[in-house]
């Protein structure tokens, strides 16, 4: 069994400004997650796993990954726990770990993060020939590109800002 | 009464949604702005505010992305989002640097300018909260006998830190009821679309955005009028039930009720489930 990490709770409120601790699973976060059924660990579980210290087993968990921050659990949430912002942490953690249990979701984060220290905005077309090279899918949703080009949803070239280096700069950390 | 009013001066950010792929959210946007007496200025050289993915993987960046519009922004006059996933990250920033000396000591270094609690971060809807908009269509219930979904997506929802902030619970059904249109009770109105997920995980997202079509359409809604570019997006790019009804974004329909569409063809093109033949039944184009 994996050994217990007991300052994993410390580290994860530290980062995320928020007390998993305060959490007594009543799952309320899951019931109204849209995607809990896609996750392996799910929201409540993922706080649980905080709470025990099993850090290897939250870190390698998909549902941090899954979560797109809408927020809907911390509004059901009633102690008030940041959710996301544990989902947040421990994302950051894996990153910092160099073990992503979900690559093309990070590299789909990536792909947007390029194009903004490129061009100081999001170029969508761009950014989607990209994560589909990266992913190695070439065909899937090649019918919606067309519909979207034609529909001027996509547009061939990116709004490059002026500042942009000021924006390149920011991004020295991240790489 | 004649509405004559001053009109209120505000630094815009569109962002990059409204300004691309949802560019006839943004040309209806500014349309019904100036009808009823916001004069944007947009907000010179913006950057992307680092939507869903800043956060995601480094939070500082998150912070920084945004703190740059923050230092650009001229004082005195608030900056107004439309987009809730920007309105999110501006407030979120704001927040942090209002709790953090750390933060504002930081800016200050690479900004070059103190950080100005001042420059407020208002959503759209909490300008429009308050107005009274059937005011600019004296004497008509222009939306009258249109039925439709109202769609905020996750916009109600915040993390616990902005929960004393305002929110906009039933802001479209006020606004639109005093037009006319019927909002129908249903159980879609706050799910979460996905965002990025449409992408990532195609699958999944067409699992939850067909759940939330269908649940309009099983509520006699004519239509769906959201609050969120990406949403409407979502809604109608994964979306593959065999009948479908269109999403419009709530600044379409709320020009169109003031009589103000111009080249609305040009909107109507950019949508993937043609909203024309519902809005002219209506009287509406």
């Amino acid at each position: 069994m994996e050994k217990i990490d007991p300052t994993f709770i410390r580290e994860v409120a530290q980062i995320s400004g928020t007390i998993p601790s305060r959490c007594y699973n009543c799952s309320a976060c899951t019931s109204g997650c849209q995607f809990a059924h896609i996750m392996d660990k799910k929201p409540h579980e993922i706080i649980r796993l905080v709470q025990i210290g099993l850090k290897n087993e939250a870190l390698a968990a998909s549902g941090p990954w899954i979560c797109v921050g809408c927020n809907t659990c911390s509004m059901e949430c009633p102690n008030a726990i940041d959710i996301p912002a544990v989902m947040d942490a421990i994302r950051a953690m894996a990153i910092a770990k160099g073990e992503i249990p979900e690559k093309d979701i990070y590299n789909f984060h990536k792909e947007i993060l390029g194009s903004i220290k490129r061009y100081g905005r999001t170029h969508k077309l761009e950014i989607m020939m990209r994560f589909k090279l990266v992913s190695r899918d070439f065909f899937s949703d090649m019918d919606l590109g067309v519909r979207m080009l034609s529909r001027r949803k996509l547009h061939i070239l990116p709004s490059r800002i002026k500042g942009v280096r000021d924006v390149r700069n920011l991004f020295k950390k991240v790489g | 009464m004649k509405c004559d009013v001053k009109p209120i001066e505000v630094t815009w950010f569109p962002g990059c949604s409204m300004k691309t792929s949802a560019m006839e959210n943004h040309e209806s946007f500014k349309i019904f702005c100036e009808a009823i007496g916001i004069r944007l200025i947009e907000l010179p050289d913006w950057n992307c505010c680092g939507s869903s993915s800043a956060h995601s993987i480094d939070q500082e960046l998150a912070i920084d992305l945004v703190a740059r519009n923050l230092a650009l922004a001229p004082s005195g006059r608030p900056i107004l989002t439309a987009c809730p996933s920007c309105t999110l990250r501006f407030k979120e920033a704001h927040h942090h640097l209002m709790e953090s000396s750390e933060a504002r000591i930081r800016f200050r270094k690479q900004w070059g300018v103190p950080f100005d609690p001042a420059k407020k971060v208002m959503h759209f809807f909490e300008l429009i909260d308050g107005m009274d908009i059937s005011a600019f269509t004296p004497g008509k219930k222009p939306l009258a006998g249109l039925t439709y979904a109202p769609y905020y997506g996750c916009m109600l929802a915040r993390p616990p830190k902005l929960r004393n902030q305002k929110n906009f619970h039933g802001l479209l059904e006020k606004i639109l009821g005093t037009l006319g249109a019927k909002a129908v009770d249903w159980k879609g109105h706050n799910k979460c679309c996905g965002t990025f997920l449409s992408v990532a995980r195609p699958e999944a997202t067409t699992e939850v955005v067909n759940a939330i079509v269908q649940s309009g359409l099983d509520s006699g809604a004519e239509c769906l009028i959201t609050a969120c570019a990406m949403c409407q997006l979502n809604l109608e790019i994964r979306c593959n039930l065999k009948d479908q009804i269109p999403v419009l974004h709530f600044s379409e329909i709320l020009t169109l009720a003031l009589g103000k569409g111009k080249n609305t063809d040009q909107w109507f093109k950019r949508h993937l489930v043609d909203p024309k033949p519902l809005l002219a039944a209506k009287g509406l184009i």
